[in-house]
């Protein structure tokens, strides 16, 4: 077992784990955050995109050891049921999910991406690496590709994005 | 997963003293070492942590190149504007692998490092000389979609999965490498990974306890092509079946510098001298490519399901060099 502090959507908590335990597994199991979803446990699906230090990863192929002090923010931390974010509520106002499985780590990922936009960041699909990049639906798709969802409500998922980039740019 | 102990290193030293035990691994990134952790193919008995060590620099070298640490993210290191500017074929190889998310967290060291994607390797029921030395290789009668058509032995086929390292190769990188007795040592890429003949279970130079610091570009070739061609099964977020990187010039109508490396077809970034040699000082032309194309691919051989990968070699590598050459004299 293990002792570490971990910053949770704003808030500290002092944990004590097996070190076997993933950051998700802690974010679930130790935590009660069931936003965030365990969807295949390998890297493949994005279901447990989490913000760790502001950047988006995925929370089940890292420990919770390896992240003792650092700020962590979860779907519960993007926006509550009665003040929802403005991604929360595009991803309403569009239709943007289904099954809701993937949905938390979609708007995890989104709500990062948009950012990393801001910040210059290029894409594989940006035509050139120096210039800005635009927002898209190829980039959008892009950026995206690691939230998988089966149920394809993709065409919607990157209309909430394309509306809440519009509007913050 | 097996349970194991936990260290986090805080300095260089302490790092290579507490990975020199037999059954002890870095982790960084941990992508791709908690994935096979999961499924018991890798069962470190002690796993040092590597995260707080001052590896998360890009910076310049004394040949007026960079020195990236070993713990620059993927992600970060695509961004950087002088990748981005000067070495464009590395930002556009990082930017083609796995997702935004694994790239906040994999490493420039961890990268380099991770093991193939054979399927018969992540499933520890199956015959692996890789896994298990010795156990025969399921992958030669079963299914070798992703396998290697050049380089390969009777002992393993297996593909090295990295699309960042093809694009280091290119650019002649070196990688920086601190041994546990406080030495440093430098190892050119190309002469950085294992072909794997008898022995598939050894991939590449390091010896026990050595910590990879850094990976060295030179100065870069100005005023040239760079590209990154990836051919797989998604658009998107998958491994690649064939990769071209480029880098490329063009003077006077003639190819004054050429670099080529390949992904996805051997068990390490595959360079094949007499290809660049024979496209060197030559006008561009598709006669010309079809022959050098040609001597790249005259060994290859497929194994059943990947076939298909020599003549997808062959198109991927002729439209890389016509692409090249309709980018014409840099000026
Ligand atoms: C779903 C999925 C898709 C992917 N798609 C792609 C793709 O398309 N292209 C691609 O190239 N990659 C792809 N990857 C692989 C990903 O890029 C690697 O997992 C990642 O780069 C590994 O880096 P890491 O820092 O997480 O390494 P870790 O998992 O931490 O470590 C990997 C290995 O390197 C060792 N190690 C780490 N750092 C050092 C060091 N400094 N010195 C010595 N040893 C060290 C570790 O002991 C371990 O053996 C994919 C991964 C996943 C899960
Ligand atoms: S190809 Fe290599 S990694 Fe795959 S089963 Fe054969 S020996 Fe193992
Ligand atoms: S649960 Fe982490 S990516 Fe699928
Ligand atoms: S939202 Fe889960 S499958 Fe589409």
């Amino acid at each position: 077992m293990q002792t570490l502090n971990l910053r949770v959507n704003g808030e500290m908590h002092e944990l004590s784990v097996d070190v076997r335990t993933t950051l998700l597994d802690a974010l679930r199991q130790h935590l009660h955050l069931n936003g965030t979803k365990k969807g295949c446990d390998h890297g493949q699906c994005g279901a447990c995109t989490i913000l760790l230090n502001g950047k988006r990863v995925n929370s089940c192929l890292t420990l919770a050891v390896m992240h003792d002090g650092d700020e962590i923010t979860t779907i519960e931390g993007l926006g509550s049921s009665d003040s929802l974010s403005a991604m929360q509520q595009a991803f309403v106002k569009h239709d943007g999910f289904q099954c809701g499985y993937c949905t938390p780590g979609q708007i995890c990922s989104a709500t990062a991406m948009l950012d990393e936009i801001k910040d210059g960041w290029p894409s594989y699909v940006s035509a050139s690496l120096t210039d800005t990049p635009e927002l898209c639906s190829e980039e959008i798709s892009e950026r995206m590709s690691g939230n998988l969802c089966r149920c394809s409500a993709y065409p919607n998922i990157v209309n909430a994005i394309a509306e809440v980039g519009a509007d913050k740019s | 997963m097996r349970s194991f102990d936990y260290e986090r290193a805080t300095t260089v030293e302490q790092a290579t003293s507490l990975a020199s035990g037999q059954h002890s691994m870095f982790i960084a990134g941990g992508t791709n070492l908690l994935d096979l952790m999961k499924l018991e193919v890798l069962t470190p008995h002690v796993l040092v942590d590597i995260n707080r060590l001052d590896l998360h620099t890009i910076e310049r070298n004394d040949e007026g190149g960079l020195r990236i640490g070993a713990l620059v993210a993927n992600s970060v290191l695509a961004a950087d504007a002088q990748i981005r500017q000067h070495y464009a074929v590395l930002s556009r190889a990082l930017l083609s692998g796995a997702s935004p998310q694994l790239r906040n967290k994999a490493t420039t060291g961890g990268n380099l490092l991770q093991r193939t994607r054979c399927y018969y390797f992540y499933d520890t029921a199956s015959s692996c000389n890789k896994r298990n030395p010795g156990s025969g290789c399921s992958a030669l009668q079963g299914r070798n979609r992703l396998h290697a058509i050049v380089g390969a032995s009777e002992h393993c086929i297996a593909t090295h999965p990295s699309d960042m390292a093809v694009a280091m190769q290119v650019l002649r990188a070196t990688v920086e490498i601190e041994q546990p007795d406080g030495d440093l040592r430098h190892v050119p890429l190309q002469d950085f990974y294992c072909l794997p003949e008898t022995t598939p279970q050894c991939e590449n130079q390091l010896e026990p306890g050595e910590l990879i610091t850094a990976v060295h570009l030179p100065a870069p070739v100005e005023k040239s092509y760079q590209a990154y061609r990836k051919v797989r099964d998604r658009a998107s977020y998958a491994f690649a079946l064939v990769s071209v990187a480029a880098v490329t010039q063009i003077r006077n109508g003639r190819f004054s510098h050429v670099g080529l490396s390949f992904g996805g077809i051997a068990p390490k970034p595959w360079r094949n001298l007499e290809v660049e040699e024979m496209l060197l000082d030559e006008a561009p032309s598709e006669a010309l490519f079809e022959q050098a194309a040609d001597c790249l691919l005259r060994d290859a051989s497929g194994h059943g399901d990947n076939d298909f990968k020599i003549p997808l070699t062959k198109r991927t590598l002729i439209a890389v060099l016509n692409d090249a050459a309709r980018a014409g004299d840099i000026e």
